[in-house]
């Protein structure tokens, strides 16, 4: 068995569709600020317990792309996409999460 | 190990994956479906043949990964661990390569033989991934296979070359090893020793998996290990708590997160190393599934549709089911007939006919809603809709400690006035959070269900003649804001706990295959008629001895005979019409008697004092606890405790009449009889299906005392109240 450890870089850029943001400074901001249609990447990670073992076992880590796909029509959860598939979570679980756009 | 396990292969995959589809092509009908002791996690098994051999395989839950926390999770990993299949197919969705091998890596940590599964090709080729099977399997070192489980394709080479693992390797291979980081690959050559030396779970588990185990803060197996040896584990905590200090004072982040980074990371390098390719031209992926997505998830179309979607599917589950639900009535009735004919001893006659075929009757005249259900709520979730409908309503639904999914087996019980509470309980198998689920199970059965209607006719006729419409929807109202407060109550105090994480895949849209659609509503009906139905068989012959014995003495016997006599005697002149008359009166006099001398009707005698405040004499007792049988006998045993003989439930006018002559019904102990139906304790066959469905007896009892708790304070309430 080949044996693999690049760690650095957390996941492949697939999905690197990311429109280049007309504002050229990339900042900080939590998951849930992303607007529909806007790509990112996720910068941290505080959620522990069971609620970071569900965000991570579902891809999310640091590295990854993600682009919000819009919010349910209540406002919440909010949709996104990420390694080629969508995954929804609630606004108070994305607050755990920050991303670079 | 017994040889045969090199027989029994697993299928392990993501949720979404088509591992399902995969073990339904694989054994087709040849499946049962049970439980794992204890929990509700489905446990599937079945047999397949290939090259003339057969192979029993365990369709694994669905899971993400193998970590403690879901019951899924624990199931999968107990099941790998320690029935030990000989080796596992592990079903990958090809066009998310990336999170499906987080769970094959975490199997290969384990050293389970694996064949990776490489499932939807088609799609994935669509959307321009190009996955170089060949690099993928020099760098797994797994025999790699690409498949479309939808058409079979693919499907016989991962069994065959699974069936030579499993001869090969007899369920154990080398446990994969990779590095986590300099901190982490540290403590696990510090500990991995002590776990070998002390034979920590070693007999399940390599090594430095359990070590890896103590890492993640994995509570199962750090349990498990200290039952085994404290001494050892105590160290290995200690060593834990040490690392784990360093990357919280170094790194600011814990040991479990920098687990998941590294797996993560061996996947994409894995990945990146020629084995996956993205073609520019295709830019976005899952194209159509979005399209749709925009229109059924959209902010003002999307719960219209949703709404649409749900009126529909309860009145397909209701409407239509309520046909064949009329022939098997039909055909009791028939066989009730037949069976009253023939019966010559009278006690054997009212058993065969009230007891046993009312109870066969009972049980069977659910299958038809049951099945038209979960064909439906099927369709619904193959095609990827009900993940939607979670997404949509979970806002609202959260607020009260219960999830987005809970709206369906909520409508279908009653949620819109004439549900049915049974196959709304079986509905919340849908839910994957247990206490939202729990929370849902224990409040469906405050809605309106159709059996409860016919007594909200006939009181609401008598006494809301100008508003009845409008007090029906309010009760059906009512239905919802009590079990909402109820679940709201409950998750803050029996199934008290955080909420669980929604984190959700919404699946792309896809066509639900008939036959798995098909499979799933054949195992849930009868699921339901053999676990179910023999408890329910069983209640209802208890019920109707309860309603049926002591019965009269012998000397009210004579004395009816003599009166019968008697009115022979003096009545040979009148015309035949009035001898009838009378001598129904009688019986119905007698039936009466014997109802209240009956154990059910002395109990309702006896509770009177209790019901007073309510306003329910001894009549409206004995109707309310035969209620429990069904909740249509609450009009039919109210007749036959005014003496009017069984009253039809779709025809009460005879009792409507004699209730409105009856000057001990007001308006106030009315509304109170009524609020008590719509709350009290669930029909018997919806506790059974509330015990079989949670897993637990004590949530049947539960739901019994707590509702007629609830019922009576709130029915007493209302009537001192609105008699003041």
């Amino acid at each position: 068995m080949t044996e693999i450890n690049e760690p650095k870089e957390a996941s492949l850029e697939k999905n690197s569709v990311a429109e280049p943001s007309p504002k050229a400074k990339p900042k900080v901001i939590s998951l849930r600020k992303l607007k529909r249609g806007q790509s990112a990447i996720i910068n941290s990670i505080s959620a522990e317990g069971e609620m970071g073992r569900r965000i991570r076992d579902m891809g999310l880590i640091p590295g990854v792309h993600v682009k919000c796909m819009g919010h349910a029509p209540l406002k919440d959860p909010m949709a996104m996409r990420l390694m080629g598939f969508t995954l929804t979570l609630r606004n108070n679980e994305a607050d755990y999460i920050t991303v670079t756009a | 190990m017994s040889s045969d396990t090199v027989s029994v292969i697993a299928i392990a995959g993501n949720p979404n994956s088509g591992k399902t589809t995969a073990f339904n092509r694989y054994t087709g009908a040849r499946q049962h479906v049970g439980n794992y002791p204890g929990i509700t996690v489905e446990k599937k098994g079945g047999t397949a043949h290939i090259d003339g051999k057969e192979v029993t395989l365990v369709d694994l839950p669905g899971t993400y990964s193998l970590t403690a926390y879901s019951m899924e999770e624990v199931v999968a990993r107990r099941v790998l661990a320690e029935d030990r299949p000989g080796a596992v197919i592990d079903v990958i969705n090809a066009g998310v390569l990336d999170r499906n091998l987080y769970l094959s890596v975490q199997m290969m940590e384990m050293g389970i033989p694996l064949v990776l599964t490489l499932n939807m090709m088609d799609e994935a080729e669509a959307e321009g991934l190009n996955i170089n099977i060949k690099r993928l399997e020099e760098l797994t070192g797994l025999k790699c296979f690409p498949a479309v489980a939808r058409k079979g394709e693919g499907l016989d080479d991962s069994l065959r070359a699974a069936l030579a693992l499993a001869e090969e390797t007899h369920g154990r291979t080398n446990p994969l090893e990779i590095s986590y980081g300099t901190d982490l690959d540290n403590s696990l050559l510090d500990m991995t020793p002590i776990v070998e030396n002390a034979k920590l779970l070693t007999d399940m588990y390599p090594s430095r998996w359990v070590a890896l185990k103590f890492l993640e803060g994995d509570k199962e197996i750090i349990h498990r290990a200290t039952m085994a040896n404290k001494e050892a584990s105590d160290k290995l905590i200690a060593l834990t708590d040490k690392v784990t200090k360093h990357l919280k004072d170094t790194l600011n982040t814990y040991p479990e997160a920098v687990i998941a980074d590294y797996r993560y990371g061996w996947i994409s390098s894995l990945l990146r190393n020629g084995v996956l390719e993205i073609k520019d031209d295709v830019l976005e992926r899952t194209a159509t599934s979005d399209k749709v997505d925009a229109v059924l998830t959209h902010r003002f179309v999307g719960p219209l549709i949703l709404i649409g979607i749900l009126y529909l599917m309860y009145y397909i589950t209701i409407e239509v089911g309520n046909i064949p639900l009329g022939w098997t009535q039909t055909f009791f009735d028939w066989l009730h007939d037949l069976a009253g004919d023939s019966i010559q001893s009278a006690a054997l006659r009212s058993l065969v006919t009230d007891g046993v075929i009312s109870g066969v009757g009972s049980v069977l005249g659910f299958v038809p809603l049951i099945i038209i259900m979960f064909f439906l709520i099927s369709i619904l979730e193959d095609s990827g809709y009900m993940a939607r409908v979670a997404y949509m309503m979970d806002r609202i639904f959260r607020i009260f400690g219960l999830h987005g999914a809970s709206i369906m087996p909520f409508i279908i019980s009653g949620g819109i006035a004439g549900g049915c509470a049974v196959p709304g309980v079986m509905a919340t198998r849908t839910l994957r959070s247990p206490r939202e689920r729990l929370a849902t199970i224990l409040t469906v059965p405050f809605m309106m269900c159709g059996a409860k209607i016919p007594v909200f006719l006939l009181f609401t006729s008598i006494f809301f003649k100008q508003n009845q419409a409008f007090i029906m929807f309010s009760f059906t109202l009512l239905g919802w804001v009590a079990a909402l407060l109820v679940a709201r109550l409950l998750r803050s105090t029996l199934i008290r706990g955080q909420a669980t994480p929604f984190v959700m895949e919404l699946p792309p849209y896809r066509l639900p295959l008939l036959s798995g659609v098909l499979i799933h509503t054949w195992e849930r009906a009868w699921q339901y008629i053999k676990k179910a139905g023999t408890v329910i068989l069983g209640i209802s012959i208890l019920i109707w001895a309860a309603m049926t014995y002591p019965g009269l003495p012998e000397s009210y016997h004579q004395n009816i005979d003599s009166q019968l006599a008697l009115m022979a005697e003096n009545t040979a002149g009148l015309p035949e019409d009035a001898h009838n008359l009378i001598s129904t009166n009688l019986e119905n006099s007698e039936s009466s008697q014997a109802l209240r001398m009956s154990y059910a009707g002395r109990l309702g005698t006896f509770i009177e004092p209790l019901t007073k405040g309510a306003g329910f004499n001894w009549q409206t007792n004995i109707a309310l606890i035969g209620g429990v049988a069904a909740k249509e006998v609450v009009i039919s045993t109210l007749g036959t405790a005014y003496s009017l003989g069984a009253v039809d439930p779709d025809d009460s006018s005879s009792l409507q009449q004699r209730i409105e002559a009856d000057p001990s019904w007001t308006m106030a102990n009315s509304m109170a009889l009524l609020l008590f139906t719509l709350l009290y304790s669930p029909c018997f066959v919806t506790l059974v299906v509330i015990k079989q469905e949670s897993g637990k007896w004590r949530w049947l009892f539960f739901s019994l005392f707590f509702n007629l708790t609830l019922a009576l304070v709130v029915a007493t309430i209302a009537n001192q109240v609105l008699s003041a």
